[in-house]
């Protein structure tokens, strides 16, 4: 169903380290899932429209006006690692 | 019988090129949040919980951003999506603080329009991404081990222009690149300055071989941030592809960092997912479905664009097409142009007891003539400034035209008046007063002439002899008498007379 | 002072209105209460009522009675963690709206609520921090997601409380800890500031004793009208009246006959929803069979929707801005090390499952048919209003199970949704009131109405809840923590 390849795959684009042990067992268990949830592969849904929302709303929009920004401070309080004006993170493609 | 071949191998490949331009659009606030927008304000100081990407927090759109998009569109001659929709498009990385960036994708605001010679595929709306500050000495991406996130422009509304494949080398697509500015920025929707990365543009490669129609593989070179890295860039990559495909090889798909101080070409690190970016329909926001009144608000700000007050300058003014684009694309040019014709010369200045208000007052400005003074003369002067920020007015600029058309002034002598303006403003009949630069008047001119005439009999011994280029000797000499307040013409016209020549 | 924590949250009200109580004492009673209770139901305690307005607090309409609100609300500068390790220690700058009104309204912040991490979950065994137990059998679990909120009221550690909903969080606890909890229409209250799990789907709700408590609540959430911070929010086209009916006659409830026969379902479970229906006849309302033909896969179509949406959701939890960080220095270790650190096991799970149904190759198999799914069970649910007026079924297939039971088994926990999935797909209103004890446990009866019908809703559930007359104060095994068996 979904075997080692493909959960390593998808631990990868979600960002998830996971244990060997974690891959077998999550394997097991999505393949679990996605044996029930494969049922709706057998109705006939070709010319139904697929809903993303069930409110029936359009244009909801914002005046151009701005509104009060978080003084720096504040913005980097939770910062795991602020550095003086900003947040820090090791460099994209480095290592 | 053998045939050689001596086409250049360059020469059987053709280049196809589309470009991706991404606008910064000039609103008051972000795309979804209510933060002010910012250039080289302090880092982190034009924030909040929602372009922060914290817990709970939901975007809601700008209308303003909505309403430049339309105006981009119809600019672009592009066709409406009565219903679009925002998506997901999900990726990691720490300029993007949800781990996604919510823009369009299968259903944009706009689909397929054009732009001169080139179609437009579609054009979207977005979010900008923050920036990220490299730590490291080189200031490049490679090599450095710590950055620095600055969240001020993230969330910073963007509209994402896609053209179909139609450019077809590089300097076509610097030229189509400055007409998509010189729109942008008529339009008023954007500062579009490429220094500044409020037009920012990637460019789409492929070669083929001459003639056939499918198009070879393509390689995406990012952020070409001048129209000269755009020209150059491209010209590199193609010279690249060429080189790889006449070894035998293939062109492999990639994104290419371009370097435009070495002028190197570096594919950047492909990992195999990078180009799932999962996208799907963005649940916190509802669709986009332009009313009527958004509509037609958007096409009433619609300002006369580029490519037609071009086409109107050359029609209607009789200017030649590359000064009539020149002013048209440079928009504060063709505004300065405008504002000089409109500056009729006697309804001004008409019952003004000042003399210097004669001056040039019967002609008409000639629009050819003051264009190319523009263009010629008022550009060079000025640099990229725009000449509304200058010393020089517009009126006053066309009264110095009318003044060399009335040869009250040298051409030479006008120059040296422009000066003048330019340095420290002034009306140019006042300058030419002052500095007693007016053509020198009939009979002091003519006793000069004579004089010439008399101190050069081997010269006219030749215009007698129908050595007409004899004739700069006596007209220099005329010059440097009168410091150049003559015409050289006129001077020309007065020794004929003189010698019976008529 | 004790026979306090015996009222309503309306009645509290009424006593501090008639100067017996002050929003003070009140307060000091449930925080005590709070303070020392040992079922796991909070996470965070507020300091005082006193920064929220004090004794003023009786001049508003909720008169100064303390709300218990699920951790999954920010609060400003209150420790705010959805029950996961990745927010450990996190302060949000900002409150959600819905605190906020119900604070304008009179109702201070006694606590945040344990839940399942990220709303993930129907046993609150997936809180990062501990597991809550039902004040009714303290083996078992109190429900989930909003697990922490039902065992809070139910154990008299809180007069009221909101939760939120997304397949089920709200009226599955509440049933299951004996209480009511109701769902209501998508849209009807902000979502801005309530941590996101699955954003077209996620509603808050109140839990409260009885129908009254949760009529008031809902009241002060929609009164303020649609949340400018929140694009899916709308004007709620009524007032919210609290519900007075006593009968039920000219009202027709249609029961879903694909829910309600499910092998799935509890006897005990299934003879109380029986038992009910006669109620609702005695009451003078009549009752159907109905057909929702493609309930049956709303648990598929959810579990699609739910984790695809939870997958792009959580991808701010980065150890950038907030929250905890790990790695070894480089950046996808800072990402990977982070997540993986910080996400307990169900988080990984859905983010991996939603992740796989939107990548590519597979977006079209699983979340567009998906979506396509949850158009036909919308368009069940129309079909069913045009013919009855309300639509009943058992809220949960059983009773509250014992802590551990459903942990190995990811699918039979899923289960536990059933009933309540498809009105989470539709958007419908739906409250869960007890039915009654089976196996000396409180079972719930669901009654989903069309949207923005919560006023219709409220009114049967009044009716029925009057009928019933099943004891809304239960054991008060919280603050005790005796065994029950
Ligand atoms: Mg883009
Ligand atoms: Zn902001």
């Amino acid at each position: 169903m979904i075997d080692r390849e493909q959960v390593l795959h998808v631990a990868r684009l979600a960002r998830l380290e996971l244990t060997e042990a974690e891959v077998e067992r999550m394997a097991a268990e999505l393949s679990g899932v996605l044996d029930h949830i494969e049922r709706i592969g057998e109705l006939d849904l070709d010319r139904v429209e697929p809903t993303s929302h069930v409110v029936a709303l359009e244009n909801v929009l914002r005046a151009d006006e701005p509104a009060p920004s978080l003084s720096r401070e504040r913005a980097l309080a939770g910062a795991p690692d602020a550095a003086g004006a900003g947040f820090r993170v090791p460099s994209p493609g480095a290592s | 019988m053998t045939t050689v071949t001596t086409t250049p191998v360059e020469r059987a490949y053709e280049p196809t090129i589309g470009l991706e331009i991404h606008v910064q659009l000039k609103t008051r606030t972000k795309m979804f949040c209510g933060c002010a927008l910012s250039f080289g304000d302090e880092p982190n100081t034009h924030t909040c919980p929602i372009c922060l990407g914290h817990p709970g927090t939901l975007p809601v759109p700008n209308a303003e951003a909505i309403h430049f998009a339309l105006m981009i569109g119809m600019a672009l001659e592009c066709e409406l999506s009565p219903r679009s929709i925002f998506h997901r498009k999900n990726y990691f990385y720490p300029d993007l603080p949800k781990g996604y960036q919510i823009s369009q994708f299968d259903i944009p605001l706009w689909g397929h329009g054009r732009l001169g010679d080139v179609r437009v595929h579609r054009v979207h709306l977005e979010e900008d991404a923050a920036k990220l500050v490299h730590a490291g000495s080189s200031g490049r991406i490679h090599g450095a081990e710590a950055s620095v996130v600055d969240f001020n422009r993230g969330g910073t509304p963007l509209v994402e222009i896609v053209t179909e494949p139609d450019l077809t080398s590089p300097a076509q697509a610097g030229e189509w690149l400055r007409l998509l500015r010189a729109t942008l920025g008529r339009l008023g929707v954007s500062d579009v300055n490429m220094d500044e990365g409020s037009l920012r543009c990637d460019a789409n490669v492929s070669i083929r071989p001459l003639g056939t129609a499918d198009l070879g593989t393509k390689t995406e070179l990012k952020n070409m941030n001048s129209f000269r890295f755009l020209e150059r860039g491209v010209a590199a990559e193609i010279a690249r592809q060429a080189e790889i495909v006449r070894g035998g090889g293939q062109v492999v798909q990639a994104t290419i960092h371009y370097d435009p101080t070495s002028g190197t070409l570096t594919p950047l690190r492909s990992k195999e997912e990078s180009h799932d970016y999962r996208y799907f329909p963005e649940p916190d926001l509802v669709p986009l479905a332009p009313t009527e009144a958004m509509v037609s608000r958007a096409r009433e700000a619609l300002p006369e664009l580029p490519a037609a007050r071009a086409e109107r300058f050359e029609r209607e003014l009789d200017l030649s097409a590359d000064t009539a684009r020149l002013l048209a694309f440079r928009s504060e040019l063709g505004d300065f142009f405008e504002a000089g014709l409109a500056d009729a010369p006697s309804s001004d200045e008409g019952g003004d007891a000042d003399p210097a208000a004669a001056n040039g007052a019967g002609a008409e400005t000639d629009p050819r003539t003051l264009a190319s003074w523009i263009t010629v003369e008022l550009v060079p002067r000025l640099g990229d400034a725009d000449p509304a920020d200058s010393a020089v007015t517009p009126a006053a600029l066309a009264e110095l035209v009318r003044m060399v058309s009335a040869r009250e002034v040298s051409g030479s002598a006008a120059k040296e008046v422009l000066d003048a303006m330019a340095a420290e403003g002034g009306r140019p009949s006042s300058i030419v007063a002052e500095r007693g630069l007016g053509l020198a008047a009939a009979d002091e001119l003519g006793a000069i002439v004579d004089r010439a005439i008399d101190e050069n009999p081997d010269a006219v011994e030749k215009i007698r002899g129908g050595k007409n280029k004899a004739m700069g000797a006596i007209v220099g000499s005329v010059m440097r008498e009168t410091k150049g307040r003559a015409d050289g013409g006129e001077v020309g016209r007065m020794v004929r007379e003189r010698l019976g020549l008529g | 002072m004790s026979d306090l924590v015996e009222l309503t949250a309306a009645q509290a009200a009424e006593r501090v209105r008639a100067g017996e109580v002050s929003p003070r004492e009140l307060f000091a009673v449930y925080a005590a209460r709070a303070e020392h209770e040992e079922l796991g139901a909070f996470l965070t305690l507020a300091d005082s009522a006193g920064e929220a307005g004090g004794d003023d607090l009786a001049e508003k309409p909720l008169a100064g009675v303390p709300l218990a609100v699920k951790d999954i609300f920010c609060v400003e500068d209150v420790p705010t963690t959805a029950a996961s390790r990745i927010l450990e220690g996190y302060r949000p700058p900002y409150t959600a709206t819905a605190v906020e009104r119900l604070a304008a309204a009179g109702a201070p912040m006694l606590g945040k609520t344990n839940m399942d991490e990220f709303a993930m979950g129907s046993s609150n065994e997936n809180s990062a921090y501990k597991p809550v137990r039902n004040p009714w059998a303290i083996d078992r679990v109190p429900g989930g997601s909003s697990g922490g909120s039902a065992a809070a009221v139910a154990a008299g550690l809180a007069p009221w409380s909101i939760g939120t909903d997304t397949g089920g969080s709200i009226r599955q606890p509440a049933a299951l800890c004996g209480l009511v909890g109701l769902k209501p229409t998508y849209g009807s209250i902000s979502r801005y500031g309530m941590i996101a799990f699955a954003s077209s789907l996620d509603q808050c709700g109140p839990i409260t004793r009885d129908t009254t408590d949760a009529a008031l609540l809902l009241r002060h959430l929609v009164d303020g009208g649609r949340d400018p911070r929140d694009s899916t929010s709308v004007d709620f086209p009524e007032r919210i009246e609290l519900p007075s009916a006593e009968r039920l006659d000219g009202l027709r409830f249609g029961v879903v006959a694909e829910l309600a026969e499910a092998d799935t379902i509890d006897p005990g479970v299934k003879a109380l929803f029986d038992q009910t229906l006669a109620r609702i006849e005695d009451l003078g309302g009549a009752v159907e069979e109905i057909s929702l033909p493609h309930t049956e896969h709303g648990l598929s179509a959810y579990y699609v929707l739910a984790p695809a949406e939870a997958s792009a959701n959580l991808s701010r939890y980065d150890g950038v801005r907030f929250g905890l960080r790990a790695g070894d220095g480089d950046l996808l270790s800072l990402y990977e090390r982070t997540r993986s650190e910080g996400f307990g096991v169900e988080v990984k799970r859905r983010i991996m499952l939603g992740t796989y149904a939107l990548s590519s190759g597979y977006y079209e198999a699983y979340y567009g048919r998906a979506q396509r799914v949850r158009t036909k069970i919308a368009e069940d649910f129309r079909a069913a209003f045009e013919r009855v007026d309300l639509v009943v079924t058992p809220t949960s297939p059983s009773v509250a199970f014992r802590l551990g039971e459903r942990t190995q088994d990811p699918m039979a926990m899923y289960m536990s949704d059933y009933c309540t999935v498809p009105m989470s797909l539709a958007g419908v209103p739906a409250i869960s009131i007890p039915a009654g004890l089976s196996e000396d446990l409180p079972v719930g009866f669901q009654i989903t109405g069309p949207a923005f019908s919560e006023n219709r809703v409220l009114g049967a559930a009044h009716a029925l809840e009057r009928a019933i007359g099943f004891d809304t104060s239960p054991p008060r095994r919280g603050a005790a923590a005796v065994g029950a068996t």
